[in-house]
């Protein structure tokens, strides 16, 4: 039971950053229809970002550290906005497969840039929070591992509000249901893409550093693996769904830490997609989606 | 209020409109009809900015508009109601009518707006919290209608309204139109293919054929001629 507690309490701070990540791509996928490739590559900038910054304030302190979560998601909130405007709204009306290929391209360029500017050596994320460790009832507890399912927690009822509550969310939800009759109201579409690829890359820039709190080696090819499983994390959940990407992030980390612990773990990433080919194979529009069939 | 000059549209190297022009008064209700692919919706959305002109200019009130983007349209207080409604079908009856107001800034118009559109349409009040995908067709009618009323416009423009709707709700949304136009003050642009119909609520018609206009006049007059009579009125 307490081995079982364990490997619960991992498995959801693992999901909670694929969670985080998952819905960077499930909303852009939204408003645009595509799968943006680079997102996985924000989410190693978000990582080093927070290296950087974290050499600026003091280190393992709980304000210093949500300082640096707060910088690094504004960095990629930038760097988001801007891969949109110079990559993706030359091509707005252009068919899906020329802006996949562009998605790639941008999701190099930046690994490459990545290299090239950081070097491609591991670096030792530095502990921006506090550390101590608990134990409660044989379950071992890292403050990390609070800090992360909490900042994932909040950072979800943050979007929820502005995904409902909010005149911009609202906005974003109908460019999503129909780009058409949004812009007939009076949406500016491409604001509310902008809004969209600013909003899904701070998640993924928080992801990043949530994640490297807990593996704390960062790398330019560190987005790759990751952004796969949240990727897939939406997939799962039923891609355009945001609950959905939320519950496919949780349940991917849960079912790959749950591996892990046991005496398969060399098939860990094996068993994670086998789980997505046989959902996918009895709920073909994700946990959560609905089957809609494409407007032209 | 609007005024089409010589518009012309193709889908690549399909020509859907060959020198579209027409002119709208204020507070006038005006009708385009004519048959399935004649180019009415084509001619809407290409003064909503939904479409580019290849060649031609649409002024509304004095102003030139041709190239502007739809959501620039629309604040200039240019309404569409688009063909097949377009409500946001997983937002709320009232988010659909507060995304209506997505330009509007004043809190009290908007209320007053709101309360202007519960007013034409009661129904939609019992439905706030509803999907609007939940909707009878005549029910999505009126939420288009609604949402595009409570952007302020001083244009409205209608595409086929009477489309997939009950007959029993087609009259009612016709009066409403009718109401809104006379009580409000509200000049609309009406797109039928139900040509009885809106030549009888219309003051002035405009018949398109395969993207040219063949033909215009007063309703009153067109409804009484007899090559109109039997190309559109049945007999």
């Amino acid at each position: 039971m307490t081995e079982f507690l364990q490997q619960l309490l991992n498995g959801i701070s693992l999901g909670a950053v694929f969670a985080l990540i998952a819905l960077g791509y499930t909303m852009v996928y939204g408003v645009l229809r595509f799968i943006n490739f680079a997102h996985s590559d924000v989410f190693m900038v978000g990582a080093f970002g927070g290296y950087y910054l974290g050499r600026l304030v003091p280190e393992g302190t709980l304000w210093g550290g949500l300082l640096v979560l707060a910088g690094a998601m504004a960095l990629c909130a930038g760097l988001g906005i801007l891969i949109e405007r110079l990559a993706y709204r030359p091509l707005r009306g252009a068919p899906t497969l020329n802006v996949l290929i562009t998605a790639i391209g941008m999701s190099l360029l930046l690994q490459n840039l990545g290299q090239y500017l950081f070097g491609a050596t591991p670096r030792a994320f530095p502990e921006v929070f506090p550390v101590t460790n608990y134990e409660v009832g044989g379950v071992y507890i890292s403050s990390n591992q609070i800090v992360v399912i909490a900042v994932a927690g909040l950072l979800l009822l943050g979007l929820e509000y502005i995904v409902h509550r909010t005149k911009i969310g609202t906005a974003m939800r109908a460019v999503s249901l129909n780009p058409k009759a949004a812009s007939l109201v009076g949406i500016n579409n491409d604001v509310v893409i902008s809004f969209t690829f600013g909003l899904g890359s701070a998640l993924a820039a928080a992801g990043g550093i949530l994640y490297a709190l807990n593996y704390p080696s960062i790398d330019p090819l560190m987005g790759t693996l990751p952004g796969l499983k949240a990727f897939v994390a939406a997939v799962l959940g039923g891609i355009g769904n945001i609950p959905g990407a939320a519950l496919g992030g949780l349940l991917i980390g849960i079912v790959e830490t749950f591996v892990n612990g046991s005496q398969w773990s060399t098939y860990k990433d094996a068993i994670a997609f086998a789980v997505l080919i046989i959902i996918l194979l009895f709920r073909p529009a994700g946990l959560l989606g609905r089957f809609s069939v494409e407007k032209v | 209020m609007l005024s089409v000059q010589n518009l012309e549209v193709s889908y690549g190297a399909i020509r859907a409109l060959g020198g579209v022009s027409f002119t709208i008064e204020a507070g006038r209700i005006v009708t385009l009809i004519g048959a399935n692919g004649a180019g009415k919706t084509t001619t809407l959305r290409t003064i909503s900015g939904l479409l580019r002109a290849k060649a031609g200019a649409i002024r509304f009130r004095d102003e030139d508009i041709t190239a502007l983007a739809p959501h620039r349209i629309v604040a200039r207080g240019l309404g569409h109601v688009p063909e097949g409604r377009m409500v946001f079908s997983n937002l709320t009856v009232d988010e659909n009518l507060a995304m209506g107001a997505y330009l509007q800034r004043d809190p009290a118009r908007i209320a007053r707006n709101r309360e202007y559109v519960f007013s034409v349409f009661p129904r939609l009040k019992e439905r706030l919290g509803q999907a609007a995908g939940t909707l009878s067709g005549g029910e999505q009618q009126m939420l288009a209608i609604g949402r595009a009323l409570m952007g302020d416009p001083k244009l409205l423009m209608l595409d086929e309204p009477s489309l997939g709707i009950a007959p029993k709700l087609i009259s009612t949304i016709f009066e409403k139109i009718v109401e809104i136009n006379r009580h409000h003050g509200i000049t609309i642009l009406l797109v039928e293919q139900n040509a009885n119909l809106a030549l009888e609520i219309s003051h002035d018609a405009y018949v398109l054929e395969t993207g040219r206009i063949v033909m215009q006049g007063p309703s009153h007059d067109l409804r009484a001629n007899p090559e109109l009579k039997a190309a559109y009125l049945g007999g």
